[in-house]
């Protein structure tokens, strides 16, 4: 036993090493990716450990894992749930050998994602259990409860970090001892196995048995539990739990305290011990009111009379995390006792605005900028996609016109055709995500006679969650280095007539290519091959040559790289930024920019 | 209990800052809580990290609680300065980071002017040269180290500046190590 920082993340992979976990599949997605890599990085050696084409399939191999009776790992964002609902819904139904744990992380704010929905909603929807750590040091002790519930029940079971657990660090001891679990083997028995209508109906029936069996269990869990004493109540879970405490003890404010580490199946005999005897409950808790509705569902079925705040009632913030300031706001309000927050100053310059860019050098910039110039005076619309390229829609590229979901801009490309066909349609789709959910829609395109142009933005990594290997690369998460899979012969196995590679900081071939592309008449790909920046030696940095420099700004207001700036005049560029990728020089009407 | 807030821009190595004054506490025998920007914010983005030490529920340091607040760049170190406690010090980079939608004619931005402000409004106020200090080590990469160095010549509340050497010594990589301890010890110098 050592004390080690731990980010949640970490936390939760080196627990599930801990609780003998043989099989870990995920795909990235901030805030979740680092669970896997850190079980890769401290594998003892008999872990299976992948990064799968996409969520769904991550979860499909996991159940098969189990179904032979390892225990298995999945992790993902809370998105990527939404992509591994298809296989989630049918084997909360089916069921488990081994245990089962899907780590799904949310992130409140959102800080990193598209949408603020909560994985302990699709728990009670999937019906399948659900732990809600609220430190890193829980989340250790909680992955290793939750494989245990998994092969009691025979059920999948979810455990949900949000952000501020994930990315949290605290020091915790790390035991080194592991749980043998030798797997049994898959044992062939298709009445347990194969999904069937009738077998469906009566699983549905255990469901619902389990759900109260185990909301009764779950009574006596050590992460549910009861503080303190009084009229008035405060209930929490996951983060909003730790920031409750903050609150109250900076406040010290004395209440009766209810503590939810299970959400699904609700805690229902220790929350009734909870109710009883309060005048009134408040509710601390991000993303859905689910703690809160759970409440008021039990003040009615046992007829209490105990008064429910919470977001339902708009005393907190129904959307974005609750911090410490939000908790002491909602708990001052609740109390009536004043408890001083610190202002915001209020007298502050003007601070610049910044955003997230793409990085000096980013060989997206090339590409939505070679994009741009080929279609100067066209009808042309430019459907994105989730990576790092969804900054080309930040000015001056303003190239992102749609961005919906992973692979979405392949088809969202196609629908805006059909009714606006004298438009050119530009799909752009990252390496990574055209593996995971690009590909079924470039042959939705060929199958419907389409024309769309597809540009696959390829910089051989998956650039945003932080560089992971993809089939693309060929490199896998236990080390191995096998073919990597060719998109050009991808895009021409699917049918796709025109396919092209082109390096987007060639930028008068890339010009070239795309207008060519656009003029095919049928679906055509270009394909910019350029590696990210963070994974490739870059070159030397440019610099300006003042006296050629007219200081026209033209670098600087065509593509936008944060190395650019104009100072007296003339444009200036930071050497501890420039990567040497020399679209500026490209573009440069005096050619005034070249190598030191 | 110590607070320590770390700000800057994505890319200037906040993380591994507090990763090493959470390993010096942790050294140290105390228990620490720190909450890091991991996602899109490293784009060059607003990047903030919040290191905690002693018994804490949560990892975020609620406003006004700040007992340092660690800028790597003026204007982000001024957009959290309603963290800092009354009182408290400031440890900050002169140099500023333009934004890309400053450059794009998005408001003028001017780091003297930041620097100044946080002369009004700060106690405890230390500007540091890293950029000197960087070029003197011959790395862009150090100025996470050269401040630390001056944060803990300065005096971070229960954390000594041989722990922190110390930290430095068992985390960065041996490859980056010389250029590393060059760093901290000129940082610390800053503040001599």
């Amino acid at each position: 036993m050592a004390a080690e920082l731990l980010m949640g993340n970490n936390a939760i992979a080196l627990g599930a090493i801990r609780a003998g976990v043989k099989f870990v599949s995920g795909y990235p997605g901030t805030p979740s990716t680092e669970i896997l890599e850190t079980v890769a990085k401290r594998n003892p050696g008999d872990i299976h450990v992948e990064w799968s084409v996409n969520e769904k399939a991550a979860l499909e191999a996991a159940a098969g894992a189990a179904y032979a009776g390892a225990r298995a790992l999945v992790t993902m964002k809370q998105v990527g749930m939404n992509v591994a609902s298809d296989p989630l819904m049918s084997l909360a139904y089916v069921g488990v050998k081994g245990g089962l744990v899907i780590a799904c992380a949310d992130d409140p704010g959102p800080i990193s994602s598209q949408t603020e929905q909560d994985t302990r909603t699709f728990a009670a929807f999937s019906k399948v259990p659900v732990f809600d750590p609220s430190s890193p040091e829980e989340a250790y002790e909680m992955i290793g409860d939750a494989f245990e519930l998994s092969e009691k029940y025979g059920c999948p079971v979810f455990i949900r970090p949000t952000t501020r657990v994930c990315h949290g660090c605290a020091s915790i001891d790390v035991s080194d001892e592991i749980k043998d679990c030798k797997p049994e083997g898959f044992i062939k028995d298709t009445k347990r196995w194969v999904i069937f209508p009738n077998a469906s109906y009566n699983n549905h029936i255990k469901l619902e048995k389990r759900r109260e069996t185990l909301g009764e269990e779950l009574s006596d869990y050590k992460y549910n539990f009861i503080t303190g004493d009084g009229k008035m109540g405060i209930a929490a879970g996951g983060i909003s739990w730790a920031n409750a405490m903050e609150a109250v003890t900076a406040a010290d404010i004395d209440c009766k305290m209810l503590k939810i580490s299970t959400p699904y199946p609700f805690p229902e005999r220790l929350a009734v011990r909870f109710l009883e005897g309060l005048d009134k409950v408040l509710v601390l808790e991000e993303l859905d009111p689910v703690i809160e509705k759970e409440l008021v569902f039990l003040c009615g079925k046992y007829g209490l009379s105990t008064k429910i705040f919470g977001k339902l009632t708009g005393d907190t913030p129904c959307a974005g995390e609750l911090t410490v300031e939000a908790a002491k706001a909602s708990i001052a309000k609740f109390t009536g006792v004043d408890i001083p927050v610190a202002a915001a100053k209020t007298d502050m310059p003007k601070i610049p605005m910044r955003p997230p860019v793409l990085c000096a050098g980013c060989p997206h910039r090339a590409s939505f900028y070679a994009v741009k110039q080929a279609m100067k005076g066209k009808k042309a619309v430019f459907s994105g996609d989730i990576g790092c390229y969804t900054l080309g829609n930040a000015m001056p590229l303003d190239m992102v016109d749609t961005c919906l979901c992973m692979g979405a801009d392949i088809t969202i490309a196609q629908g805006i055709h059909w009714i606006e066909p004298d438009t050119v349609n530009f799909a752009f789709i990252g390496d990574s995500t055209f593996f995971a959910s690009g590909m079924t829609g470039v042959l939705n395109a060929v199958y419907n006679k389409c024309k769309i142009v597809i540009i696959v933005l390829d910089n051989s990594t998956t650039a945003m969650t932080g560089h992971q290997p993809h089939p693309g690369t060929g490199v896998t998460m236990m080390g191995e280095n096998g073919t990597p899979a060719d998109i050009p012969a991808v895009l021409r196995a699917l049918g796709v007539g025109f396919v092209e590679t082109v390096d987007p900081l060639d930028l008068k071939a890339a010009v070239d290519t795309v207008k060519r592309a656009a003029d095919f008449g049928e679906i055509a790909a270009v394909v910019f091959k350029s590696p990210c920046i963070a994974v490739t030696k870059t070159d030397a940095s440019l610099k300006v040559d003042s006296d050629k420099c007219v200081g026209c700004s033209r670098c600087v207001n065509e593509i936008g790289c944060p190395a650019l700036t104009i100072k007296d005049k003339k444009a200036v560029i930071e050497p501890s930024l420039c990567t040497g990728c020399t679209l500026c020089s490209q573009l440069c009407p005096c050619n005034a920019i070249g190598r030191c | 209990m110590t607070d320590i807030l770390i700000t800057g821009v994505g890319g200037q190595g906040i993380v591994l800052a507090s990763k090493l004054i959470a390993r010096a506490a942790i050294d140290a025998g105390q228990h620490v809580r720190t909450s890091e920007t991991i996602g899109m914010s490293q784009r060059g983005g607003c990047v903030v990290s919040h290191v905690r030490v002693g018994g804490v529920q949560s990892p975020m340091i609620p406003l006004g609680n700040a007992d340092v607040i660690i800028g790597f760049e003026p204007a982000e170190a001024v957009r959290c300065l309603s963290y800092l406690k009354e009182g408290g010090a400031v440890i900050v980079a002169k140099k500023g980071v333009i934004p890309v939608t400053s450059s794009l004619g998005g408001g003028k931005y001017d780091p003297d002017e930041m620097i100044e402000y946080l002369k009004k409004n700060v106690d405890r106020l230390i500007v540091v040269d890293g950029d000197a200090i960087c070029e003197q080590c011959g790395s862009a990469k150090v100025l996470n180290v050269a401040l630390l160095g001056a944060a803990a010549a300065a005096g971070l509340p229960g954390i000594s500046p041989d722990a922190l050497e110390q930290a430095v010594a068992s985390m960065v990589p041996a490859k980056f190590l010389e250029i590393n301890k060059m760093a901290f010890a000129l940082g610390m110098n800053t503040c001599k």
